[in-house]
């Protein structure tokens, strides 16, 4: 539970101990970062996508408070259908999920192009950087050097988009084939004279591969991750795949808040991985600035966000400034670098944890509200830890049994009332690893 | 055919029937409590937390199943039970300081959408040869009926009145819920095979033999008697209603006039009190006194409905009894007298204008219905003994529920044991044959 809200979607967890700076009132916050190059007032870009489709609306968000915007893909003009969106509803809020089969920009190129010089001449300090998707050498070194005399800030090449796109050779197509992926890259930093990130798809066995493919091409950075191969749901009348297109349907890209921890750890994989060393743009699922934060925490350098803009309009980028501000106040920062990154030393291999470290699950019995959640969800779901004792609705915790899962606050409905404590056992810090080394594996396996 | 102009249709829903994206963000909230307390306060046992995931999932013809399946009067339930003091009072959000489910209009939102939309969800079980005899058409009898006609049996019910449905049609407060309401879930339930005889009075119209030649078994079901009478002078005066009499008008009908009274007092401390009361404040009546001959204290009556009746301006007299009813022709006044805790006169009566009194200090009991059956049965004082379990009288053909074996309760006690008297009667024709 973090920023004393748990309530609001953050993950139910043993965050373990946080240093608490308390509020430092009116101390001055600077947002700005940078990304491969790429500067900007915040770390919040609008990611490629329908947000960015016209100068109006690129502009109308930079108004409102976003740092950055990437422009929906150029590229040739395509045809898109009806419908385009679906989404995934959960416990009575819409969009938990949200699936498109959108394809890039349906304009003709000189009207983007003329509309991006004129945003970037009106907005200066913004960083605005044009995504692009063609298919030959020439292609690419045409609508480099014609979208470069915009004055943009750089570039975005998209190897993600995993739907429509792909079936033509590109997006994901090209995301999924490294050494394609290293190719065109190179093609774009021949040609190019600013910036050029690399978006990646998620549609891989391990993100490592097409970054260091990215890496070896030259690019500046990466953004990650584009959306996730899927299908939504199926109408249970028309048996229709959602969206519908004419009583027909097919996989889109799936994205919004319940793609964010997907998103989160590959972008943590890239910033474990030594031999990676560019800067990451972080897209998926970011809509609060407690999404942010934990992408800042992972090494991100600037952040992307489409889904929330497209539920809640521009508007939104205002509670994911303060709150970033207000946190930082509370923890004493100045500046996004003096703490980015500051999570990935904590995230170790499954066989480097502790597993000589021990929770035990304890309840409040005056905080319970007796609706035995916690019991149903140990007996049934985990380890059997919890009994009801007779004459009273609240569970009582069998201590010397419990395992410490953590399930039974997951489910509690009321803040506060289970929480996890510490056994101490006097016993040094042993992991998996330590036992491998040890020769002593054989106690308790992984699985 | 009920009339479209009566009194009662003048009050609306005072908890209107919900939207379906507001029953669906009321349902996200319920925690699927594990052995959930609203289960258990519910004298039907309806799986609650399993409906309401039901409406969530967009299954409300699933979540009226469910209701149905453990309350036949599923339907009236959502809308008359006293959940306050029920389900809704154990909701566990009531510990965590936020406010409980609202299971009743939840109840009520998966029901309407199977009544009203005429969707049946039951029908008759493969026939049995065997008929029982309902005697009452309330509540009890119809949920006896019911569950008999889905166990294969032919269930008839004989009303003595003109409406089926007992207290739900003639008798609810009408901002809970309106006559037409009671005969569609009447009319709904009755799909499946019950057969009705309206307009017949069991040991006038038809003699207790000939039932009992006809039928395997009788369910009685009757509920209560007339209201009781002061025996005070002036009763009789034209404006001086018993409580029930002048609610069946209100709901029924358009003999009384709630706009051409000025003053109204009530005469009780139950619940049949605050309902009239509330009623006549509601339809419009300037002044309404509720006159008890006890304390708030003793009032049978449910505390959150004293509260409501308060906040709309029903005014309470404590410790007053009347003397007398006064009036030239046509009633005027109430004389009242102070009481002590011993119910004593204290102090000299004095007068209270009124141009209407209700007065609801219990009905009476079936006791000369009961005297008629062959063989006797045993009650206490016109309450119907029966057995926990089985739901049985003393006479071996002769099951009983509702109000004239309780002596008074809500819809859904008389529900619940007229549906576990059918599986009673049932349980003894398939061990005994039905040999008495």
């Amino acid at each position: 539970m973090r920023g004393g809200n748990p309530g609001n979607g953050a993950p139910r967890g043993n965050g373990g101990p946080r240093a608490n700076g308390g509020p430092r009132p009116g101390r001055p916050v600077d947002l700005s970062v940078e990304c491969g190059g790429i500067r900007s007032p915040n770390p919040f870009w609008l990611a490629s996508g329908p947000p960015t489709n016209t100068a109006g609306q690129v502009m109308r968000a930079f108004d409102m408070g976003w740092g950055g915007a990437v422009w929906k893909t150029l590229g040739d003009p395509i045809t898109n259908t009806a419908s385009r969106y679906g989404a995934i509803d959960y416990q009575g809020r819409n969009v938990a999920g949200f699936n498109n089969i959108e394809l890039i920009t349906d304009r003709p190129l000189e009207v983007n192009l003329r509309e991006i010089a004129e945003v970037k001449r009106r907005y200066p300090g913004h960083a605005l950087v044009a995504s692009l998707m063609v298919e030959t050498r020439d292609d690419w070194r045409d609508i480099i050097r014609r979208t470069e005399d915009t004055g943009c800030d750089g570039f975005e090449l998209n190897f993600g988009c995993p739907h429509g796109m792909c079936e033509r050779g590109m997006g994901s197509a090209v995301g999924q084939e490294p050494r394609l992926l290293e190719e065109i890259t190179g093609w774009a930093r021949e040609f190019a004279s600013i910036p050029v990130l690399v978006k990646l798809t998620p549609n891989i066995t391990d993100i490592l591969d097409p970054a260091m493919a990215a890496q070896r091409g030259g690019a500046h950075g990466v953004s990650l991750i584009n959306t996730i191969k899927s299908v939504i749901a199926i109408d249970h009348d028309t048996f229709s795949p959602i969206p519908s297109v004419a009583g027909q349907g097919t996989s889109g890209g799936y994205c919004g808040p319940a793609v964010k921890p997907i998103a989160l750890h590959m972008v943590t994989r890239l910033g474990k991985a030594e031999e990676f060393r560019l800067p990451v743009s972080a897209i998926g699922g970011i809509h609060t600035w407690e999404d942010a934060l934990d992408f800042l925490l992972m090494g991100a350098s600037s952040l992307q966000v489409c889904t929330a803009a497209m539920h809640y309009g521009f508007r939104i980028v205002q509670e994911m400034t303060r709150g970033l501000e207000e946190w930082m106040r509370e923890k004493g920062y100045s500046r996004i670098e003096e703490f980015r990154g500051r999570a990935l030393p904590n995230y170790e291999e499954w066989g480097d944890l502790d597993l000589n470290y021990r929770i035990v699950a304890e309840i409040d019995p005056v905080l319970c509200i007796g609706c035995q959640l916690c019991y149903a969800a140990c007996e049934d779901g985990a380890h059997q830890c919890i009994a009801l004792p007779a004459g009273t609705r609240v569970p009582r915790i069998k201590q010397d049994e419990c395992v410490g899962c953590n399930l039974c606050q997951i489910v509690c409905p009321v803040e506060g009332c289970i929480t996890m404590v510490e056994v101490e056992r006097g016993l040094p810090k042993e992991s998996w690893n330590d036992r491998v080394a040890a020769g002593t594996a054989g106690a308790g396996g992984r699985h | 055919m009920l009339a479209t102009d009566r009194v009662e249709t003048r009050l609306p829903d005072l908890k209107p029937a919900l939207t379906e994206a507001q029953a669906r963000a009321e349902a996200a909230r319920c925690l699927f409590c594990h052995d959930a307390p609203c289960v258990a306060a519910c004298p039907t046992a309806i799986d609650i937390p399993m409906f309401i995931r039901q409406i969530h999932s967009g299954n409300p013809v699933g979540a009226a199943r469910t209701i149905f399946e453990a309350n036949p009067l599923g339907h009236s339930c959502a809308r008359v039970c006293p959940v306050e003091v029920l389900c809704v009072g154990e909701c566990v959000y009531n510990a965590k300081g936020e406010p409980p489910i609202m299971i009743g209009r939840l109840q009520r939102h998966a029901t309407d959408h199977v009544v009203h939309a005429g969707i049946q969800l039951f029908e008759a079980g493969p026939s049995t040869g065997r008929a029982i005899a309902c005697v009452g058409g309330g509540p009890a009898s119809l949920a006896c009926a019911h569950e008999l006609v889905r166990l294969g049996h032919r269930a008839v019910i004989y009303e003595k009145g003109t409406w089926p449905g007992g207290l739900n049609t003639d008798g609810v407060a009408p901002y809970k819920m309106h006559a037409e309401e009671s005969l569609a879930e009447v009319e709904w339930l009755s799909e499946i095979g019950i057969v009705w005889r309206l307009g017949v009075e069991v040991g006038r119209d038809v003699p207790w033999v000939e039932l009992e030649r006809e039928f395997d078994a009788v369910f009685l079901g009757a509920g209560l008697g007339a209201d009781s009478a002061l025996g005070v002078e002036g009763e009789d005066l034209p404006g001086v209603w018993g409580a029930t009499a002048l609610i069946e008008a209100i709901k029924t009908g358009r003999q009384v006039d709630p706009l051409s009274v000025y003053s109204a007092v009530v005469i009780g401390g139950g619940n049949t009190a605050i309902d009239a009361a509330r009623e006549l404040k509601l339809l419009g009546v300037p002044e309404v006194r509720v006159v008890y001959r006890r304390g708030p204290e003793s009032m049978s009556a449910y505390a959150h409905e004293r509260e409501h009746a308060t906040a709309e301006g029903v005014a309470f007299t404590w410790r007053a009894v009347p003397v007398a009813f006064e009036g030239n022709g046509r009633l005027n006044a109430v004389r009242l007298t102070t009481v002590d805790r011993g119910c004593n006169p204290v102090g000299e009566p004095f007068r209270v204008p009124a141009d209407l009194v209700a007065v609801a200090v219990g009905q009476g009991r079936l006791e000369t219905l009961l005297a008629g059956i062959p063989g006797g049965i045993a009650h206490e004082r016109g309450h119907v003994r029966v057995d926990e379990a089985t739901g049985r009288t003393s006479n071996p053909k002769y099951w009983a529920g509702g109000d004239l074996a309780n002596g008074g309760a809500e819809v859904v006690n008389a529900a619940a044991e007229g549906k576990r008297a059918a599986r009673g009667i049932h349980e003894w024709l398939e061990r005994n044959g039905g040999s008495v």
